[in-house]
């Protein structure tokens, strides 16, 4: 049977993929944020998981305003990055698992959470980012990786309520997959930021913490804020803190925290890591 | 035809990226998509108001997107990271539209956002249970 080994919250910004492709980890800047992955790295190299599922927003790579799936599953066997327009490096493509991916989304279907299916799918910075994050010390990534794509970019989006409840339906369809696989579910993007209009640049430190505490033990608070109230708080683009309630939603009720690690300011933004495991 | 009022419209500075804005500004950002090509981005370097006419850019966006002008293509309906696939080749960076939605330098915006560190080990420690090196 598969099981989700844990869950792991992350930042996926732009400004990573290029400090990263500079080699910056170790300047003053960048230094702290990086550090704080090296106890990600270590646990993932301990649990060794043989599937990624990666909850992030497409922000126009694969898709285009003409269609936006609300909640989207990548269902093929390679996944390719692609030139975004954003002068990031393009990360060589990613090995998918389509029996895998076809199950999660049957059962997501059943359970009431209607996934659009991709067989073909560019990932864009929200999915590599988090990849390169954790493995790009390696000559070759060690997961497949499964893109689930929550859309953050137009509204009206999703509640965060009903992320939650996409990650409960989400874990469901995990453990029902007969093969055994070792999953690990990355929630990503956030935490609070602006990027556009006279408001840009607000940082809300106490919130993000806030957000934090709820993810672990009452991820309840968290879903029960309007997306209103989010963007208020912390920001139009902070709204993709909701995507980390899927990856909640996934775990058992009660989780070990392995990590928690905070960072302000990443570019224009607050950065939380966590790597929650199942307790059984 | 009517649009519904959001709560979210009276956010002050913040400009929701919603079915009524992407609907107004389709063509706007079906340009801006296009430049996630190489090609494409050469093709606007080489005559950005010929790019803008191909695309159906209203005579206020093209008036904007011509001055560089970036709080006011957000106002007229560019999502921000459709923005970015025209800012950062171009070397302006988030950062720098960011300073230019407030009126403010680069190393300004940039120093408020750093402002927002101030303290943060403190409060971590006094939370608990946070890495720190």
């Amino acid at each position: 049977m598969a099981r989700i080994v844990g869950g792991i919250t992350t930042s996926h910004i732009p400004a990573i993929a290029m400090a990263m492709s500079n080699g910056l980890e170790k300047e003053p800047y960048w230094k702290r944020f990086f550090d704080g992955y090296e106890p990600v790295k270590a646990w993932l190299e301990k649990v060794d998981p043989d599937i990624a599922i990666v909850v992030y927003n497409d922000h126009g790579l694969n898709f285009f305003l003409d269609k936006i799936p609300t909640f989207a599953i990548g269902c093929a066997n390679q996944y390719e990055n692609a030139d975004e327009g954003w002068g990031l490096q393009t990360l060589a493509s990613f090995e998918g698992d389509a029996e895998f991916s076809w199950h999660l989304a049957e059962s997501m279907i059943n359970q009431d959470f209607d996934m659009t299916t991709c067989q073909e799918m560019l990932v864009d910075h929200g999915f590599i980012v988090p990849m390169a994050l954790m493995w790009r010390h390696l000559p070759k990534w060690p997961v497949k990786g499964i893109p689930f794509a929550v859309n953050t970019v137009q509204h009206p989006l999703t509640s965060a309520r009903r992320c939650l409840a996409a990650g409960r339906a989400l874990r469901k369809a995990v453990e029902s997959y007969p093969e055994d696989q070792k999953v690990v579910i990355f929630g990503t993007g956030g935490m609070s930021h602006q990027l556009q209009g006279e408001r840009a640049g607000i940082i809300n430190v106490d919130f993000d913490l806030q957000c934090m505490e709820s993810i672990i033990n009452n991820p309840e608070w968290l879903a029960g804020l309007s997306n209103t109230e989010i963007i208020e708080k912390a920001g139009t683009e902070g709204i993709e803190v909701i995507m980390w309630l899927v990856m909640r939603g996934a775990l058992q009720e009660k989780v070990n925290v392995v990590h928690k690690h905070y960072h302000v300011p990443v570019s224009n933004t607050g950065a939380g890591v966590l790597v929650l495991e199942n307790p059984d | 035809m009517s649009w519904k009022k959001h709560r979210y419209d009276d956010i002050p500075g913040t400009y929701v990226f919603d079915g009524k804005t992407s609907h107004a500004a389709y063509a706007l950002n079906k340009m801006l998509f296009s430049f996630n090509h190489q090609e494409n981005r050469e093709e606007f370097g080489r005559d950005p108001r010929a790019y803008a006419i191909k695309f159906g850019l209203s005579d206020m966006q093209k008036q904007a997107l011509l001055n560089n002008d970036y709080l006011e293509l957000i106002r007229l309906g560019a999502n921000v990271y459709y923005l970015a696939k025209l800012t950062v080749p171009r070397g302006v960076s988030i950062q720098d539209a960011g300073a230019a939605f407030q009126g403010i330098t680069t190393e300004e915006f940039k120093a408020k956002l750093a402002s927002k560190g101030k303290g943060l080990i403190e409060k971590l420690e006094q939370q608990g249970g946070f890495w720190n090196g």
